[in-house]
């Protein structure tokens, strides 16, 4: 009785507009929702993304349209020995921080975990680095490795380490180290948090468990804390190698690629020949030349990621 | 070997004094329940023998060495936690060999026990299954499995049926009694469930706030509770009380409040000469009341209303107005009742308790 009341008055209603109607089918409700995002991604990604494509296979300079030439840009700057530097140091630099950023993260993250007094407020305050703009923190570094100024040679010194002065941003060596160094002060925050993130979805039942199986605290570490952990860290690891590949700020701040084009990245590079130069469409050959890497990079980790969240 | 002695035992967080001079003896093969609503002190009893949280002060001995310094894996002690503690990324395999791995077990040893340990379970085919494949049953045996296998001188468990839907838990525990009977391996049992305390337990420790209300065997707690607290938490229906003043009339002692007047039978009445004109807290359980018409008339009687009539099949559990309280009698299926009705009950008199007004404690 009650169902043929029910279905007598849903007749009798007036049927829903249109517009209604077509956001009911899902394909177009799904259109609908994903259209500002394909907007904005096409504008500000994809179409910078094809034309740097464009620009470089062209002679194109600047105030100069220039003509196609195919791949010579591409030739020129693998013949080029400050290309070859600025890829040996994007890897060396991305390969040496991520190592201390995602030891440092990870021990620091082990600590935050704890229980302690005013544990939030130090949570917060880790943040620090990670908070500040990049370009001034880099000055507050650029000043402390000022050959003069240096706060860092004062304290060696007053510690007795060194005798004289250290040109950190003179030597080729010690300006990649510096720059390594400010690398992993800032990125080490981003770890740390997000690995505590992932530390507290682990239940502590579970290393209670393992203590009373009699594991040691590293193989507790090792045999339940690191693989429960083990998507995070890769998640964490695959935006922070995307963005150390890619840097550009702190180089440009602290050394401008020198000192004699010594500690070139991919970007920094990139930039001085595309915009400082002229260049354009060298620029864009270099800048290009890092997304063969990077695609690997993505291809692999998630391929790695998926694997162990279907485990 | 495996006997338990819990001496002097205090837990304090901070200015919380969860575990209040706790004195035990747990006896070897003996499977010992502690029972209690939440927050009574039993779970932090049992972690504090577990080696998981450090004892304020006073010694816990297994086997007559005190362990209060030694790590969990030194107390050779294995443990089934309430949500089953299973490692997620290791199958079935290798969550129960966990134990003898990283005690240096050699392989065909540890193949062995899994696979006996499986055996008894019944999980010889979820082996090679993870965790998050199992349903909440497999799950638990997995976790008594991974106990078993390490043949520890005490079982700990942490409310370990709490996660299984109500037939399960039933069938569990049913397995869990067998599996003690055939291991005889010392087992400590937490639980805030009374049923499982009186059917698993062959002693039973009722704790409130911390500290110990009585130890004994099941049927001890439940004929001679020490207390107004463990009277009304053993037992299901839960034991029905009336506060009533003690006067002596004829050289009978009689009992009465607004509601009721029933003379104290002489096995009552000797424990409460010394109480004439106080106040007592009187005790029944619901089974101990028959509504009349079937009983003796020398037996205590008093009148009530029926409010509710619950029929369960196997009893009628009757909700009465009792003057101004409520009192729940257990009846026969077949008693013609409703609501409404006026009745006369009657107590049976050698199952009458009393409970001091003040300290609670029985008389």
């Amino acid at each position: 009785m009650s169902i043929s009341a029910v279905s007598t008055t849903t007749l009798r209603e007036a049927p829903p507009p249109r517009r209604q109607r077509l956001l009911e089918d899902e394909r177009w409700l799904a259109f609908v929702l994903l259209a500002p995002t394909i907007v904005l991604l096409g504008m500000f990604i994809a179409y910078p993304f094809i034309r740097g494509i464009l620009l470089s296979v062209t002679s194109s300079r600047v105030g100069m349209p220039g003509d196609f030439v195919g791949l010579a840009n591409f030739y020129k700057i693998f013949n080029d020995g400050i290309f070859r530097t600025a890829v040996y140091n994007t890897f060396l630099y991305t390969g040496v921080t991520t190592v201390f950023k995602l030891g440092l993260g990870l021990w620091l993250a082990m600590l935050l975990n704890r229980n302690f007094r005013g544990k939030a407020f130090i949570r917060a305050f880790i943040l620090l680095p990670f908070i500040i703009p990049t370009v001034l923190s880099t000055f507050a570094w650029k000043w402390m490795f000022d050959p003069t100024f240096s706060v860092l040679n004062w304290l060696l010194y007053h510690l007795g380490l060194i005798t004289g002065r250290i040109n950190w941003l003179g030597d080729p060596d010690l300006a990649m180290i510096s720059i390594i160094i400010v690398n992993i002060w800032r990125g080490v925050p981003f770890f740390a948090i997000s690995l505590l993130a992932g530390l507290q979805t682990i239940s502590p039942e579970l290393n209670e468990a393992a203590a009373i199986d009699g594991a040691k605290p590293w193989q507790r570490f090792w045999h339940i804390t690191w693989p429960l952990l083990l998507p995070v860290t890769m998640v964490v690891m695959l935006f922070s190698v995307i963005q150390t590949f890619a840097d550009f700020q702190i180089v440009y701040v602290m050394t401008g690629g020198g000192p004699a084009n010594a500690t070139h990245l991919f970007a920094t590079y990139a930039y001085q020949i595309g915009i400082g130069t002229g260049l354009l469409s060298e620029g864009a050959a270099i800048s290009l030349a890092m997304f063969p890497v990077l695609l690997l990079v993505v291809i692999i980790q998630l391929l790695y990621i998926r694997r162990v969240e279907v485990r | 070997m495996g006997q338990v002695v819990l001496k002097g035992i205090n837990k304090f967080f901070d200015s919380v004094h969860a575990v209040k001079d706790v004195n035990l003896q747990i006896r070897d093969k003996e499977f010992m329940v502690f029972v209690g609503p939440s927050g009574c002190g039993k779970t932090t009893t049992l972690r504090m023998i577990a080696g998981l949280e450090a004892i304020s002060s006073g010694d816990i001995s297994i086997d007559g060495n005190v362990v209060n310094g030694l790590a969990p894996m030194d107390r050779d002690i294995a443990m089934v936690f309430q949500n089953y503690a299973l490692y997620p990324h290791m199958s079935v395999y290798d969550n129960m060999a966990f134990g003898l791995k990283m005690r240096k077990f050699e392989k065909p040893e540890i193949d062995k026990r899994v696979l006996e340990a499986a055996d008894i379970l019944g999980i010889g085919e979820l082996l090679k299954r993870r965790p998050r494949q199992l349903s909440g049953g497999q799950r638990q045996r997995v976790a008594l499995g991974r106990a078993i296998v390490r043949h520890p001188r005490v079982f700990l468990f942490d409310e370990p049926l709490s996660n299984l839907d109500a037939k399960l838990r039933v069938q569990m525990r049913v397995e869990l009694k067998k599996l003690h009977l055939r291991l005889g391996t010392t087992a400590i049992y937490v639980t805030h469930d009374q049923v499982e305390a009186m059917t698993l337990g062959d002693r039973v420790v009722v704790m409130k706030d911390g500290v110990v209300q009585q130890v004994g065997e099941p049927l001890e707690l439940y004929n001679r509770p020490a207390n107004k607290f463990v009277a009304g938490f053993i037992g299901s229906p839960a034991m029905n009380f009336a506060a009533v003043t003690v006067t002596e009339a004829n050289g009978s002692l009689i009992a009465e409040n607004s509601g009721l007047r029933i003379k104290l039978p002489d096995e009552a009445a000797q424990r409460l000469r010394g109480h004439i004109g106080r106040k007592v807290m009187l005790g029944v359980r619901p089974e101990d009341l028959t509504v009349t018409g079937s009983v003796d008339l020398g037996h205590p009687c008093f009148d009530a209303v029926i409010e509710v009539v619950e029929q369960l099949g196997s009893e009628i559990l009757l909700d009465m107005k009792v003057g101004e309280s409520i009192m729940v009698a257990s009846v026969e299926p077949t008693a013609s009742v409703r609501v409404g009705d006026k009745l006369r009950v009657a107590m049976r008199p050698t199952r009458l308790h009393v409970f001091d007004a003040q300290t609670e404690a029985a008389i």
